[in-house]
């Protein structure tokens, strides 16, 4: 099998498969510290929130996940798998990126834009991935002819051609409207429930993440909380303590 | 017969050869188009003027130097680029004056009696020199004739496009192809058209978005690299047809018409190739009845088609989203 998973047993004795594990993580950009001694773990269907106030490393912890950014300390394993030994394991993630940058004139239809992907060659594939996000009906439509909402949605179809069993997705739904908004979110409810993907979102949108994520990892270039989502909203300190920072962060970057 | 000059040898070797580098200069040079690197096309050839100088210097065939010179610089300069993170106008400007530089210095303190081909035209004559008091003596005796210079014989435009070494790498001399650039030019062709297909996809992927290609696993260094590679080996090559002026025309201009037009990549990329062929082709028949340079007249035309599609999308004749489209 190409991976392997391990398991732990948690306190309450129910068997979770930990898909990711972050040990120890620290990334520095030119002497200063974007994320400082992170250490957590995502287990197999998880629907995490990551959120954190801008320059919290969210960003910063995804492109280590995916292999773009390979200057950190610590140990990122996925599957099992040390990311840094092999790049196996990205072919089981799926990846939507904060904006998709699509030059407008870019001259590929959607069906084209899905058919990069590496399993694009079994076609009943790209059209049940157009069907499971809505897309199917625009599926010859040039990719720069779409709204930002619609081309978010084309991503994640294009991410799952490939049948992920992670998807990552860094607050995809900046600038996008509100119609779009819940729409894209019913989505990735719906592949998480039915299609069993873990998600890893990071998001500015805290009643979204409430409303749809059952864990949350708090970000500010460390870590000071991960856990059930019911708990982090249930607690007025830790909302407090997470608007206060954010808030700090906000005047500290303008 | 007003066609009979078709079935000249030279010039059946120019239409050959030129599909050919129509082919696969606009299969390369869309991707490069769709990258924001139009001009790099326009560098490496430059690079190639200085290889074929360094060539002629070190008194090896000046192609085949300017094949390795063009293809090192770019690489090189690709490697300089991401490690010192020089953007790529930049990075485009540097090799292409580097390129011109270089060749200039060389070929001022060379001997330039070796030739782009095998052609012996240029060493029964004894040098260039010569061939250009031959080509005044030939200019005279037609004037002693009462013959117009509009009324040009085959031997008028070889003496024409032989001019000058130098020249003919800066204007390109298509109608002096010998058989063995021909074969040269169509094993290249196959060669590029061959490695396009193969990696059409990642291809695709590592234009649309580097990062995205780069998550799925695609080795997008290996990739960028052999596009470069090919790049280099198509605008040398095309060099022969249109010159170092003129070579970022064949990568670009049918390309910017095409996605005018396109509707898809495929539909895109076919549409290019369609415009630059009838280009390359006409550009030559046209040209030679006429008496001038083949590779004014093919980037005329191809500059022809853009501006007429240019006209029909700004008339409403052809609806299609792309260049023209306004922003919302």
């Amino acid at each position: 099998m190409l991976l392997t998973f391990y398991r732990f047993i948690n306190n309450s004795g129910v068997d979770f498969v930990m898909i990711v594990d972050i040990e120890k993580l620290s990334v520095d950009y030119s002497g200063i510290k974007a994320i400082d001694n992170l250490s957590f773990g995502i287990d197999e269907g998880d629907f995490l929130g990551i959120i954190g106030p801008n320059g919290a490393g969210k960003s910063t912890l995804f492109r280590c996940m995916l292999g773009l950014h390979t200057q950190y300390d610590g140990t990122i394993k996925v599957f099992g798998n040390d990311i840094r030994d092999s790049r196996k394991y990205l072919s089981q993630i799926g990846y939507v990126p904060q904006k998709p940058v699509v030059d407008r004139n870019f001259p590929a239809t959607i069906r084209e834009v899905l058919s990069m992907s590496q399993n694009s060659s079994d076609s009943k594939k790209v059209e049940e991935a157009l069907q499971k996000v809505w897309m199917h009906e625009l599926a010859d439509r040039r990719i720069g002819d779409l709204s930002v909402g619609q081309q978010q949605r084309v991503f994640i179809a294009k991410a799952l051609v490939n049948s992920p069993k992670i998807l990552v997705l860094d607050e995809p739904v900046t600038g996008i409207d509100q119609y779009n908004k819940d729409l894209f979110f019913q989505i990735l409810g719906e592949l998480n429930t039915k299609e069993k993907i873990s998600i890893i979102w990071s998001s500015h949108d805290l009643d979204a993440v409430e409303r749809l994520a059952n864990k949350v990892a708090c970000l500010n270039r460390t870590l000071f909380f991960h856990g059930v989502s019911e708990e982090f909203f249930s607690d007025d300190e830790m909302l407090k303590k997470y608007s206060e920072t954010s808030m700090q962060m906000h005047m500290h970057h303008h | 017969m007003a066609f009979e000059f078709l079935l000249e040898q030279s010039v059946q070797y120019a239409l050959i050869s030129g599909i050919a580098i129509a082919l696969f200069c606009s299969s390369v040079g869309l991707f490069l188009v769709l990258r924001k690197f139009a001009l790099f096309g326009d560098a490496l050839a430059h690079t190639a003027f200085g290889g074929v100088a360094f060539g002629l210097f070190i008194g090896v065939y000046p192609l085949w130097a300017a094949y390795v010179i063009s293809i090192l610089g770019a690489l090189g300069l690709t490697k300089l680029r991401q490690r010192f993170d020089i953007s790529g106008d930049a990075a485009v400007a540097i090799l292409l004056t580097t390129g011109i530089a270089v060749g200039i210095i060389l070929f001022s303190i060379t001997d330039t009696d070796l030739h782009l081909g095998d052609d012996d035209h240029v060493e029964e004559m004894g040098g260039i020199e010569n061939v250009e008091e031959a080509h005044e003596e030939h200019e005279e005796v037609h004037e002693e004739n009462g013959e117009s210079h509009d009324e040009h014989t085959m031997d008028d435009f070889r003496d024409m496009t032989h001019a000058h070494d130098m020249e003919e790498f800066l204007f390109g001399s298509i109608l002096n192809i010998t058989p063995e650039n021909v074969i040269m030019i169509f094993v290249l062709c196959i060669a590029i058209l061959v490695i396009l297909k193969l990696i059409y996809k990642k291809l695709l992927y590592t234009t649309f978005s580097e990062e995205q290609a780069r998550v799925s696993g695609i080795p997008v260094e290996k990739i960028n690299y052999l596009l470069i590679g090919m790049s280099g080996v198509a605008a040398v090559t095309s060099m022969q047809l249109v010159g170092v002026l003129l070579v970022s025309a064949l990568f670009v201009i049918p390309n910017v018409s095409a996605m005018l037009y396109g509707r898809s990549f495929k539909q895109t990329i076919t549409l290019s190739v369609s415009f630059s062929l009838f280009s390359v082709v006409m550009g030559i028949i046209i040209a030679y009845p006429f008496g001038i340079e083949p590779s004014g007249c093919i980037v005329l035309l191809a500059i022809a088609i853009l501006m007429g599609s240019l006209v029909a999308k700004g008339t409403g004749m052809v609806k299609t989203a792309g260049i023209m489209k306004k922003r919302a």
